[in-house]
């Protein structure tokens, strides 16, 4: 059994995004990047597999710039055996991703490729489902629990109204969610182990894959600002806000 | 020109996301037909005939819908694209599952969440947990969308539209149902809720949660929510997540009771009319955004709030 992890590279989960002041983007200058958390499960996910005997090989690719390697490393470090990079400087949106890894997917023939349900810089949530659309394979998303049999995979998913398992014909696709695993941090020796662990890289025009976006991004704003209000001294007073200022209570 | 507005419903009843996805389409200036997937589903068909600028709804039942999987959704929509511009859905869990595998059967690139119509082809839609909006002009020639609902008004209830039942290719059946799980609540419903009572870690436990969050969600008529700690540590069940990859909310009243108020928290709560927050620490980010702040224990100001609220 061989698994695919696309990995991505975005603004670290913790930072608060500034929109430049002429609109025209996000700030990216000096800001700390790190793998998208729930590709970091997804990582998790495959190398856990991996050690239970259930596959034996985790490919990580990550389609970026050049600092993408670092994410891929990243993943390396997890315990991942080798990585791919399809290096690019343009944006790069779900669905080209998704045609990037249908090609890759065909040169490498993985049995289950596990993937993030969302990055969380265009919280697109997409990639997944068009990847698996593009290669007619099914799909698990919004993961917390998968089982892993010879011909199948059942997949338990995160919905709105509680819990959801489905079976799944392999090859397959499974996203992510928060509730799947919660990610290893890599120790020292792997991080050192990681890096001599081989990456290929390749550019989206090697192959052969138009990426122009299809989307123009017009502007880019910041949102309005809800500014706070009023520190209150009792439940009283909270009462009385409520009725009488907010119109809430009656 | 015609768009195809695919409706959200459990067989029995259609969800209020849908009459919300129909004021988003109505925007587009052009025609909309609603399609009803499912099985044994010809109630919905009818609840949703009524919804006002529906021009006639497209009936597909039988049994490998049931449960709306994306590989049986995705292949009766794509077929029916043919005829259509557009196809739009609100982003719940189903949605956000089928939609894009319509897009890339289409060579399209899909408008994920989008917060606004600004013109038939271009939208408002938020990046970076809502920290940054961006206006996006769709350069494909079909558009395939998902709606942030709490974003839209529901539509009113005052159409006629004829049903019309569809013909259905073989089902893929790489793919099976086996199993559901979901919560049984007799609150009101989180995503269109107008009070939502929501609970953070501090709560400490399961018990805790249900002896201090829910009787006041009880006195208030409110929904339960909770962040992603509190479901991470098993307080309350994945599908009462409130954020950014949960459940985004805009109810008229939201009080957040012993949440930090990270980033993608707050993302989820944006929209709330007003926000209460009651958390022992005076940094707390949440006071940032919230309107009412109640500085303190929650285990001494939460029981006085809900006496406060009895003998009202
Ligand atoms: C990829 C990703 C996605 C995420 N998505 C979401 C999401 O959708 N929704 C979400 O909520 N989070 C999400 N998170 C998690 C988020 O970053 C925070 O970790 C989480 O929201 C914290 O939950 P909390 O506020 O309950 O806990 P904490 O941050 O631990 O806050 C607990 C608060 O309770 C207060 N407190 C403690 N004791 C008391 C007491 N006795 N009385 C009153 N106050 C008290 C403390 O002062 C503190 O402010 C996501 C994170 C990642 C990485
Ligand atoms: N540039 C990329 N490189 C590798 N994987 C990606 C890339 N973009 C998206 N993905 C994968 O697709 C998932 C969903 O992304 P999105 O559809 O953009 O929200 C991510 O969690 C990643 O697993």
């Amino acid at each position: 059994m061989k698994i695919l992890v696309p990995v991505k590279r975005v603004i670290d989960y913790n930072i608060k995004v500034r929109v430049k002041s002429d609109g025209s983007g996000v700030d990216l200058a000096n800001v700390k990047m790190s793998m998208n958390p729930f590709d970091e499960i997804a990582v998790e996910e495959a190398v856990s597999l991996k050690e239970q005997g259930k596959a034996e090989e985790v490919v990580a690719v990550s389609i970026g710039p050049e600092k993408a390697q670092e994410t891929i490393r990243s993943a390396l470090a997890m315990g991942a055996d080798r990585g791919i990079h399809v290096k690019t400087d343009q944006i790069v949106e779900p669905l080209s991703v998704a045609k990037i890894l249908q090609v890759i997917t065909l040169q490498e023939n993985p049995n289950i490729i596990i993937m993030g349900k969302q990055a969380i810089d265009d919280d697109c949530n997409q990639t997944g489902q068009m990847l698996a659309a593009l290669l007619n394979w099914p799909q698990g998303t919004f993961a917390s629990e998968v089982k892993l049999n010879e011909q199948q995979i059942d997949v338990t998913r995160e919905i709105d109204g509680g819990l959801q398992t489905v079976r799944l014909n392999l090859p397959a696709i499974v996203t992510t969610d928060l509730r799947l695993n919660e990610p290893r941090y890599a120790s020292l020796p792997n991080i050192m182990k990681a890096k001599k662990k081989p990456i290929d890289a390749m550019t989206p025009e090697e192959l052969d894959i138009d990426i122009s976006p299809r989307l123009k991004i017009l502007q880019t704003r910041e949102p309005e600002v809800r500014v706070g209000g009023v520190k209150l001294e009792s439940v009283e007073q909270l009462i009385d806000k409520l009725t009488n200022e907010a119109g809430i209570l009656s | 020109m015609t768009t195809l507005l695919i409706a959200e419903h459990d067989n029995k009843t259609l969800n209020p996301a849908t009459a919300k996805t129909m004021s988003a389409a109505s925007a587009l200036q052009a025609p909309v037909d609603i399609l009803v997937a499912g099985h044994n589903c010809a109630d919905v068909a009818q609840q949703a005939a009524k919804l006002t600028g529906c021009q006639k709804i497209i009936h597909a039942d039988a049994p490998h819908l049931e449960h709306h999987l994306a590989e049986e959704m995705a292949q009766v929509i794509t077929a029916l694209m043919e005829d259509y511009t557009t196809a739009i859905t609100p982003a719940t869990t189903n949605g956000k599952n089928f939609m894009p595998r319509v897009a890339a059967a289409l060579d399209v690139m899909q408008l994920s969440d989008i917060t606004d119509v600004l013109a038939p082809n271009q939208f408002e839609r938020p990046i970076y947990a809502g920290n940054a909006l961006q206006i996006v002009e769709s350069t494909d020639e079909k558009r395939v969308i998902t709606v942030r609902t709490t974003k839209f008004p529901a539509v009113e209830e005052t159409g006629q539209a004829d049903v019309e039942l569809l013909e259905l290719p073989e089902p893929k059946s790489v793919s099976q149902y086996v199993s559901e799980n979901l919560s049984q609540s007799d609150r009101p419903e989180l995503a269109s809720a107008s009070i939502v009572v929501s609970g953070g870690r501090a709560l400490g436990s399961k018990e805790n949660f249900e002896k201090y969050i829910e009787p006041l969600a009880q006195t208030l008529g409110a929904a339960i929510g909770a962040s992603r700690a509190a479901v991470d540590a098993g307080y309350i069940s994945n599908d009462y997540q409130v954020g950014q990859t949960g459940k985004v909310v805009a109810p008229d009243l939201y009080i957040a009771i012993g949440i930090s108020g990270a980033i993608q928290h707050l993302a989820g709560i944006k929209d709330a009319q007003t926000i209460v927050a009651i958390n022992k620490d005076e940094e707390a980010p949440i006071f940032q955004i919230a309107d009412y702040s109640l500085v303190g224990d929650l285990f001494e100001l939460v029981p006085q709030l809900q006496a406060a609220l009895e003998n009202r």
